[in-house]
């Protein structure tokens, strides 16, 4: 993974000072908070419902052990023993004290982390695949690009005051593991009729409230005008996006309003200005970011352990978490292992501090030091030698890591909701913990087979609601929690947005009622059709007919 | 407002002229870019510095063929989040080559000067919690930038790879390229 | 008629606070003072001159009479927001806590 050289390290310990400079001001009323709070919103500090919350980036989702344990560390020093992975692959601390904040963020300085435009209306974190670099059908890691985009875009001085939130996402693979085309940018990798690697550009995807699916501009972008054209985007954008309405500042508001082909001229005319200019890279730069990210050295494994095959054949709970868990890895010999976040009645995406610890001993010990975060709220480690599975799986159960659900209806999505934020109308963990005990048993999980819950608890849809399988959105009505049932919504390659069912449900029947779905599904499905497919196939009827039939 | 150039605070010798206002008899004025367009056959003659007002939705390239004659061009921060006047600043030093004073007005922040003076600003019309000392302090703040921007400042890219104006930008023959026979 | 109280975050903890009746800001809601609605708008005023240094975003909310016949608040969110989570987090040895 990348490393920080010098230039890195100066920028980021140089914006800790100047932090700490703005909190001394703001503790000493020499400013107040409303020439406060953007600053503060800049590095990632938020006022919660309860307390501050940090938001720490972790760029594209990749940790090495280092960063891991410090994690821990600041989780037990500074908050109250756990932190909890988001939906852009971020952390989030929920107990934070704004005095503490200068020291938090010098801490993360020593291991090349900070909370750098992780709020406000910027450039935000780069996501990426969370199997980037392993996956079998990768094209070209994205996060070579999630790096060089990193860079371009912090402290931006033209594009630090957008009319809002900007986020990019970049795949690498065909199945597009990123949710990219929900994103202000998304960038998929290809490869051109030549040969060539370059960028499909898709504008003006998002969720919120008004959920889109984003756009293509550019079919193929040459690898070496990547931040040329993205500066033409961004400056468009900028000039034009409104700034009059907040709920309709994105920038997908913009490419639906103007159209998408007239939107790709405007931007084709103003990167007619900058294309083979001053931003574009140096060949020697690429070349360092590429070996920054060069596969591992690995060692010779058997892609056959016979250790492997034995423990399947004994342990059905081994051979049903290696079928859900572990995916295929491009090195023979080896696999990408998910680390669940969901236990069954768990908070979804919480990791407590001694699991990060036990983490990062166990991807020292088995994944070559380095972890991912997915924005579905799970951990990996990369880069598992086959033969070491049952060993790492014991490890995995004890620390609650192993529960068999990766992309099963358990694997659920959800933001922190009312027990959190302070943008919520609903509460979205206890829901969360009420459907993943309602669907707890592991061989009903793989019977129902591959289902998305994705639950946000307002409108914002932090929750990927929008996408989800099965989507769910907390309201309050007259000050109730009600919870909007969607279907038919995905995130990937395929993205759609899913369709309102019919009325909310009440909070004490929307379990019953995700049940039902679940039920209708398994009754109509065609041999192995996953829920998706069956719901493109017969349409939403079906499920309302029996969701709604007593009413 | 205390007006800030060159590191001082200086007096402004433009005088704001609003849209229906007459013109002074004589002297720098400052006016609208609606009135610029429509009056310049009778404003451009005369012997005084001329500065245009921009408003942040306002296109900068309107003003593209007559940056030679404007000695000032005022940008305007109307919240201090609305942040289109870095756009225009830049494209009138970058894309227009324009030589004047790129003046800041309105809501202008501490925390966004050193953007400012990146973005092309060179003047900056201040409350008075922002001294001379504050905005040279704001500009120094960060040692290294990732990005080119107006104020030429070499990024961390240059300072990598040591690069002059003589080396060759990435371009065809720097990537490798699949059936490429140049020799490289 | 309708009870209120003004609530804060600290300004240096973020800690959820509430403003009592000798201008203090206490931590528990049942500690703070609540002011006929009449009176609420001047209970904010007195709440936001102490905003420079001591607090953040003062604000209104509706209080009254718990289960228990203590004074709690009204909405569900505030409700959340003096009491905490009403879910509890895993915590290292597997115990919960809240």
């Amino acid at each position: 993974m990348y490393a920080y050289d010098s230039y890195d390290q100066t920028l980021v310990t140089e914006r800790v000072e100047q932090f700490r400079e703005q909190v001394t001001r703001r503790l000493a009323g020499q400013i107040g908070e409303e020439e406060f709070k953007p600053l503060r919103l800049m590095n990632g500090l938020y006022l919660q419902l309860h307390a501050y919350m940090l938001r720490i980036a972790i760029p594209y989702g990749t940790l090495n052990t280092a960063q891991v344990r410090k994690l821990a560390h600041i989780a037990r020093r500074y908050d109250r023993g756990y932190g909890h992975f988001t939906t852009r692959q971020n952390i989030q601390f929920n107990w934070i004290k704004l005095s503490d904040a200068p020291d938090i963020l010098a801490e993360l300085a020593e291991v090349e982390m900070h909370a750098i435009q992780t709020s406000g209306n910027c450039i935000r974190n780069v996501t990426a695949d969370h199997f980037a670099g392993v996956a079998a059908d990768e094209i070209e890691d994205p996060r070579i690009w999630c790096e060089i985009i990193r860079q371009w875009s912090t402290f931006h001085p033209e594009f630090s005051f957008l009319p809002r939130k900007f986020k990019i996402a970049v795949t690498g693979a065909p199945h597009d593991r990123a949710a990219v085309k929900v994103h202000d940018i998304g960038l998929l990798m290809h490869r051109n009729a030549a040969g060539e690697i370059g960028f499909e550009v898709v504008v003006g995807g998002g969720q919120g409230r008004t959920p889109m699916v984003g756009v293509t501009i550019r079919e193929f972008l040459p690898k070496q005008h990547l931040l040329s054209y993205l500066e033409a985007i961004l400056r468009v954008y900028n000039l034009l996006g409104r700034r009059d309405n907040l709920y309709k500042s994105r920038i997908k508001i913009l490419v639906a309003a103007v159209g998408a082909s007239k939107f790709a001229e405007m931007v084709e005319a103003e990167w007619a200005n900058l294309k083979d200019g001053e931003l574009t890279l140096p060949a020697a730069e690429i070349a360092r970011i590429e070996a920054a990210f060069a596969p591992p050295v690995y060692d010779p494994a058997d892609p056959f352990p016979p250790e492997v095959i034995a423990k399947r054949a004994q342990s059905k709970e081994f051979a049903r978490w290696m079928r859900s868990n572990v995916a295929a890895h491009r090195q023979p010999g080896y696999a990408i292992v998910t680390l669940s976040l969901k236990p069954a009645g768990g908070t979804p995406g919480d990791a407590t501090a001694g699991q990060m610890e036990a983490i990062a001993d166990l991807a020292d010990a088995h994944s070559l030091g380095e972890v991912r975060v997915s924005h579905i709220q799970n951990l990996v480690l990369p880069h598992v030698k086959r033969s070491d599975l049952p060993q790492l799986w014991e490890a995995l159960k004890a620390l609650d890591l192993a529960t068999p659900n990766i992309g099963l209806v358990g694997d659920i999505i959800a933001c922190p909701g009312l027990d959190y934020c302070s943008l919520a109308n609903a509460r979205s963990i206890p829901l969360a913990q009420q459907l993943s005990t309602r669907f707890a048993d592991p061989e009903r999980q793989q019977r129902i087979g591959e289902l998305a819950i994705k639950i946000s608890g307002c409108i914002n849809a932090c929750g990927h609601h929008h996408v989800g399988h099965i989507g769910i959105l907390g309201v309050d009505k007259k000050g109730e929690e009600f919870y909007q049932v969607t279907l038919g919504g995905s995130a990937d390659e395929n993205a759609s947005l899913g369709d309102i069912v019919g009325p909310a449900f009440a909070a004490d029947q929307v379990v019953d009622a995700v049940e039902q779905v679940v039920e209708t599904y398994l009754g109509i499905r065609q041999d192995t059709e996953r829920f998706i497919d069956t719901y493109r196939r017969v349409g939403i009827a079906p499920f309302k007919e029996k969701l709604y039939a007593a009413h | 407002m205390p007006l800030i150039k060159q590191g001082r605070i200086v007096a402004d010798p433009f005088q704001p002229v609003a849209d229906g206002a007459a013109l002074p008899g004589e002297g720098p004025i400052l006016i609208g870019l609606a009135r610029w367009q429509e009056e310049r056959g009778l404003i451009a003659p005369r012997n005084t510095a001329i500065g245009v007002r921009l408003k942040p939705a306002e296109d900068v390239g309107q003003l593209a063929g007559d940056l030679d004659r404007l000695a000032l061009v005022a940008l305007e921060f109307p919240k201090f989040n609305d942040g289109r006047a870095f756009s225009q600043a830049r494209l009138l030093r970058q894309r227009y080559g324009y030589k004047g004073e790129i003046r800041a007005t309105g809501r202008v922040l501490r925390d966004q000067l050193l953007f400012m003076h990146r973005s092309g600003f060179d003047a900056y019309e201040v409350g008075e919690e922002i001294t001379p000392e504050i905005l040279a302090a704001a500009i120094a703040s960060f040692s290294v930038v990732y990005q080119p921007a107006a104020d030429g400042r070499p990024t961390a890219n240059a300072l990598r790879h040591r690069l002059s104006a003589n080396q060759p930008l990435a371009g065809e023959h720097d990537l490798p390229r699949v059936g490429c026979t140049c020799a490289q | 008629m309708a009870e209120q109280m003004v609530t804060a975050n600290r300004l240096a903890d973020g800690a959820v606070v509430f403003l009592a009746a000798d201008g203090s800001w206490v931590e528990r809601l049942p500690a703070g003072q609540v002011v006929p609605e009449s009176e609420a708008a001047a209970q904010l005023k007195r709440a936001e001159a102490a905003t420079r240094t001591e607090v953040v975003g003062p604000y209104l909310i509706d209080v009254g009479p718990g289960a228990d016949g203590g004074i709690v608040a009204l909405r569900y969110r505030e409700r959340i927001r003096a009491e905490g989570p009403s879910v509890a987090w895993l915590v290292d040895g597997r115990t919960e806590a809240s």
